[in-house]
């Protein structure tokens, strides 16, 4: 069975420009097509609201320091488990679901595509062991290059040339995505207890700045003409003031232009924008600048962002921003788990509770909306929770009841302690804007894809797109008498398709699908002295032999597809 | 001819070395000689060949006495019991790959059993202190680059992983460690005075049982406050100056091992030891680190916990996974009496755990995976032989430091021989049948 | 008359016995290497035995035949060391108290001379312990 017709739904595709018109979308053998047969099984859409599978642009969902997380919080499984039932195996965990819980949790909400945001090279394979037992979304990872020796030395002489042929020597080691950089040289830093606070510190010993770093692996990046642009989580994340480093790093893309054959138009995409607009000097005086970010994206065509919106729930922290973390648990004392990765990355992971009763927490809720409610261009802003950090993934229907419900915003902002506060030292007060379907499919589905270099494949319902396809019970004719039926119809779909397979019925898992990994194969031209520098490094520096590091076999990456960049011109 | 294969991954402790030479015969059935391994290592590689070698799954009967039965045969003994037990204990998955690790998974939620790892007898007090109070660690390659302060606390490298202090934590020269062994120094923390201990700039000989005691002096001398004359058997002025040590290191790492696992404060002690190493923190870079035991033991605790959310001890009697040591632990559960049938697999517990706990499996339905004779499967009713993971079959697995390295296969396994893997995709398969599981 | 000391019993790796469990617990060099308690010299004299001699060691939990060798890693004096395996674990303390993970180092034990009496295979003495019926 490979015919469905999902029939008069209100469809939003900004692909198409399609604004909740009455429209049949037609599957066949896994691809949107134009129509199908008689023979097809119709899946009845009347009154209710039809999309392309939602595309995740950051998450936190596969890999070494996501399942310290799970490993080291046993009472995150507490109230969250869920039992065997049918094709569906046992899950649990409330913010870190164990792997086959994540892919029904996304699944249920439409979601079909995932990017596993920072994956550190040496543990490639746990990261691919980990997507593979993820049903049913397709699924990447971002290596993190932002801190690896190679990197910065090759930086450090201006060799953008070998840069490049490293990233793409990496990228295929690790069955890689992307260029991601998180925290740079900070974390390098980190490897002695030190941190780069501004894009001017330099890294201790290497003699390098964020500025030089973040700069050079864009150039990188466009030199080899990627799907996606660089990824950069900036440096001195969390803290009051940071939001003047946001500012410096998003600088350094200036007068960049993208060069790549996928359709994308940014050259750095800024990620869990919240965790970086802030303002004030301490805890005290906090206060948004989410205006001012925005501002600066709004009229930095060149530019994509991210929100990560926080949820005000209890969650679990985790990033390659080992010294953030170290600096978290000092202020919240809960139990501080931290990995340094020789030559390349570090990771922490803390627990957080996101309290509705603490304002810095509420003004970060704030911020996050702000955000997103302030950015012109729904194509360039993309609604995240950077899961767990701000909050579980399981929440986004509640975040997009939210964005949708000027109401929904209110109310919450009636329950804080400290309203007053969250009003004056934000001005999420002041903001009426409700996001339509149109532009959430934007910022959900049509928007992520563009910026990872997928549009082509998904992220709408154009004929000859992957048939990934999201039906929810929410009737865009009818007013909303409730913004709590918002969240309710946006987290359990009637239909989704992954594939064209039916993957979710009425809410329930009915199919694993085929999930596929995907990953991006660079060929570029020889280069003696790159593959002379890994083969040194590795014998003299990891703790690995270099035939040992490359992620081969089937049983990490049991249905690869690769994403071919010819880089040699 | 012959012919060398490079890289070889040694599949006997956490140290997982990864530079083994293997020779072997040209048609790929025997192997001849293993190059830079430990005598451990190179031992297991020998002896997998022996001409001595079970090679069929056996039954035992009435009388004591073995009889050879084919590899269906043995699944389907596996399955039934499986099948029909109340509350069946998977244990063991320590020295088999991470394949085999998830069909075993798929298999203990169809027949909603128990299953649990080596760590119950090895780091499972570690992970209840980290689930306590979190984990400040490291990959060995920074130890290798950038640590001048080492401690073996506890545990043994010199008999227990002969090739650590070579390959990762005293001699090498790395990055910024170029001098080797002169760039560090080395605390041993033991009440003897062992191999390891003999090469240390300092050994606190601590009085056995009492390593609580010295860790939280430690934590009072980092302070510089007051400590009586002596603790744990050492003297003040020599915590002091260990101390002292710690502190003025650029870069430190614990090791820690049986010595404080096992012995009473258990989990307590260890908790102190990642308490020391948060303290330390606030003057330089420090981190801790068990040292693992069998080659995959933090494999099975991975393959657990991404897809159960716990990593040993696991319950799946209601369904849906439950955790609680001391209660969903296997010797508790043996000994306790509520276990109605034992899986082994990758482990010998009939040798490792106290009698008391080996009797229970000796009086009811069993089965022993492994390609070995042991006291394991010298009390069970079945033996199911299998190939030698790492040897004879390849397969993902994790060093102590939770890096992943995938093990080769350097020879054929004997003819007509399962892999661990194999053997539990048809136990699964059958198993589903009498469930009625799709 | 012979005399009877007390020790702190600890378990744990040694590299012979590393070396042993992969030759094949039946085998018995894994005897040689885990029947085994090692004893500090001021020990052995207190105890009056002859080094590498069968001594009897008894603690709460149970009662296992071992010969007596003289430690390579002391002086260690009042500790005994016998290497994991079904030797000390037929009287290491089982209770786990609540942790899942048995009492293998800190027992308290007696050890008295059994000059006579024979050390068994690792094997054997799992399966005599189980009162498993062998052919």
């Amino acid at each position: 069975m490979s015919e469905y017709l999902i029939k008069n739904g209100h469809v939003f595709d900004p692909v198409q420009g399609i604004k909740g018109d009455k429209k049949d979308i037609a599957i066949n053998d896994g691809k949107i097509v134009d129509k199908v047969s008689s023979g097809a099984k119709v899946i009845d859409a009347k009154d209710k609201t039809v999309m392309a599978g939602a595309v995740e642009i950051h998450a936190h969902i596969a890999g070494p320091k996501v399942n310290l997380g799970r490993i080291y919080r046993p009472e995150d499984k507490l109230f969250s488990c869920t039992p065997t039932k049918g094709i569906e195996r046992m899950g649990g965990g409330a913010s870190i679901p164990t792997t086959f819980k994540t892919g029904y949790e996304y699944a249920k909400m439409g979601y079909t595509t995932a990017m596993e945001a920072a994956m550190p090279p040496l543990f490639s394979r746990h990261v691919h062991e980990e997507i593979r037992d993820t049903p049913i979304i397709d699924e990447a990872a971002f290596p993190v290059f932002g801190n690896n020796w190679f990197v910065l030395e090759y930086l450090k002489n201006q060799e953008i040339e070998n840069t490049a042929a490293y990233c793409a020597w990496l990228l295929r080691a690790t069955k890689g995505y992307a260029i991601k950089v998180v925290n740079p040289g900070g974390t390098e830093a980190w490897g002695w207890g030190l941190n780069c606070l501004s894009v001017n510190d330099p890294v201790p010993y290497f003699d390098i700045t964020p500025a030089e770093i973040i700069k050079g692996l864009i150039e990188a990046n466009e030199y080899l003409g990627l799907p996606h642009s660089m990824h950069i989580h900036p440096n001195n994340l969390g803290n009051p003031g940071c939001y003047q480093t946001t500012l410096d790093t998003l600088k350094i893309a200036q007068g960049i232009k993208p060069k790549n054959k996928f359709g994308r138009d940014q050259v750095m995409h800024l990620t869990h924008t919240q965790f970086h607009s802030y303002g004030g000097t301490n805890w005290g005086d906090f206060e948004s600048k989410a205006k001012e970010i925005t501002d600066y994206v709004n009229k930095n065509k060149n530019i994509t962002i991210d929100t990560g919106n926080v949820t005000l729930d209890e969650t679990t922290t985790m990033t390659a921003d080992g010294p953030f973390e170290h600096h978290l648990t000092g202020l919240n004392h809960l139990k501080w788990a931290n990995v340094d990765v020789e030559l390349e990355t570090a990771a922490g992971v803390v627990p957080y509770i996101y309290s509705p009763n603490i304002s810095v927490c509420a003004i970060q809720w704030a911020i996050g909306l702000e955000i997103a409610l302030m950015m012109k261009d729904p194509m360039r802003c993309y609604i995240t929770t950077d899961h767990p950090n701000a909050g579980p993934f399981t929440r986004y229907p509640r975040v997009i009841k939210w964005l949708m419900s000027a109401k929904a915003r209110e109310a919450q902002i009636n329950a804080f302690k400290h309203k007053d506060k969250v009003l004056s030292q934000s001005s999420i007060g002041t903001i009426d804007r409700e996001l339509s379907l149109y532009e959430l499919a934007q910022m959900t589905r049509a928007g992520p894809a563009k910026s990872l270099g997928l549009s082509a494949m998904c992220g709408g319902l154009k004929p000859g797109m992957d048939a990934d396809v999201a039906v929810y019970n929410f009737n865009p004719d009818k007013p909303v008498a409730n913004p709590e039926d918002i969240e309710k119809a946006f987290s359990r779909c009637a239909a989704v398709f992954k594939s064209g397979v039916q993957v979710v019925s009425n809410g329930d898992i009915v199919s694993n699908g085929q999930k596929r990994t995907l990953w991006v194969d660079v060929k570029v031209k020889e280069n003696p002295q790159v593959m002379r520098d890994i083969n040194e490094k590795f014998i003299k520096y990891y703790s690995m032999t270099q035939n040992n590091y490359e992620a081969l076999g089937h049983h990490f990456v049991p249905n690869p597809y690769a994403i071919e960049v010819d880089a040699t011109q | 001819m012959t012919k060398t294969i490079t890289d070889v991954i040694c599949p006997f402790c956490g140290t997982l070395c990864d530079d083994l030479e293997v020779v072997v015969s040209d048609d790929g059935k025997h192997l001849l000689e293993v190059y830079n391994s430990c005598v451990i290592g190179t031992e297991k590689f020998l002896h997998s060949q022996a001409k001595d070698r079970i090679t069929r799954p056996r039954l035992r009967q009435d009388d004591g006495s073995w009889k050879e039965i084919s590899y269906d045969e043995a699944v389907e003994y596996s399955a039934q019991m499986l099948a029909k037990a109340k509350k069946p204990m998977m244990f063991g998955w320590s020295s088999t790959n991470c394949e085999a690790q998830s069909v075993g998974n798929e298999i203990a939620e169809i027949s909603k059993a128990c299953c649990d790892n080596t760590a119950a007898t090895c780091h499972g007090t570690s992970l209840i202190a980290v689930q306590d109070i979190g984990l400040p660690s490291c990959t060995l390659g920074e130890i290798k680059n950038r640590a001048d302060r080492i401690i073996f606390w506890g545990c043994n490298p010199a008999h227990a992983h002969p090739r650590h202090m070579s390959r990762y934590s005293i001699f090498p020269r790395g990055f910024f460690t170029g001098k080797g062994q002169m760039s560090r120094k080395l605390i041993v923390v033991d009440p003897r005075v062992t191999d390891t201990a003999k090469m240390a700039d300092v050994h606190l000989q601590v009085e056995q049982g009492k390593d609580y005691e010295l860790l939280d002096a430690l934590r009072v001398a980092f302070k510089g406050e007051w400590l009586p004359d002596v603790v744990a058997g050492i003297p003040s002025e020599k915590i002091r100056e260990a101390a002292d040590l710690m502190k003025s290191g650029r870069f430190g790492i614990i090791f820690f091992g049986m010595g404080v696992t096992q012995s009473l404060g258990k989990n307590h002690n260890i908790d102190e030891a990642i308490a020391v190493t948060k303290d330390l923190n606030e003057y330089t870079k420090f981190s801790i680190m068990p040292m693992r035991g069998h080659y995959n033991v933090t494999g099975s605790g991975e393959v657990f916990a991404w897809q159960f959310g716990f990593p040993y001890s696991v319950d799946l009697t209601r369904g849906f996974a439950r955790y609680n040591p001391g209660d969903t632990s296997t010797i508790d559960l043996l000994i306790r009496g509520e276990l109605d049938a034992m899986f082994t697999i990758g482990s010998d517990p009939g040798a490792h755990f106290p009698i008391s706990a080996v009797k229970p499996i000796a009086n009811m339905p069993s089965v022993c995976v492994d390609p070995h004779l042991t006291p394991t499967s010298g009390v069970s009713k079945l033996h199911v032989p299998v190939a030698f993971n790492g040897v004879e079959c390849g397969g993902n697995c994790y060093r102590m430091d939770n890096v992943p390295i995938d093990c080769r296969k350097v020879v054929e396994p004997p003819e007509g021989m399962l892999t661990d893997e194999q053997f539990l995709i048809k136990v699964r398969d059958r198993l589903k049948q009498l469930k009625g599981v799709a | 008359m012979t005399n009877t000391i007390n020790l702190n019993l600890i378990s744990g790796r040694s590299i012979q016995q590393g070396v042993a469990i992969e030759g094949g617990k039946e085998k018995p060099l894994y005897r040689t290497a885990a029947g085994i308690i090692e004893m500090d010299v001021s020990d052995f004299k207190k105890l009056g035995a002859w080094k590498s001699s069968n001594v009897r060691v008894t603690s709460k939990h149970g009662s296992v035949i071992v010969k007596a060798v003289e430690t390579t890693q002391g002086p260690h004096p009042g500790i005994g060391f016998i290497p994991m395996g079904p030797w000390a674990n037929a009287i290491i303390d089982p209770n786990t108290y609540s942790t899942g993970m048995p009492t293998f180092k800190g027992v308290p034990v007696t050890v008295e001379i059994a000059m006579n009496e024979p050390v068994l295979l690792g094997i054997e003495l799992v399966q005599k312990l189980c009162g498993v019926k062998v052919s």
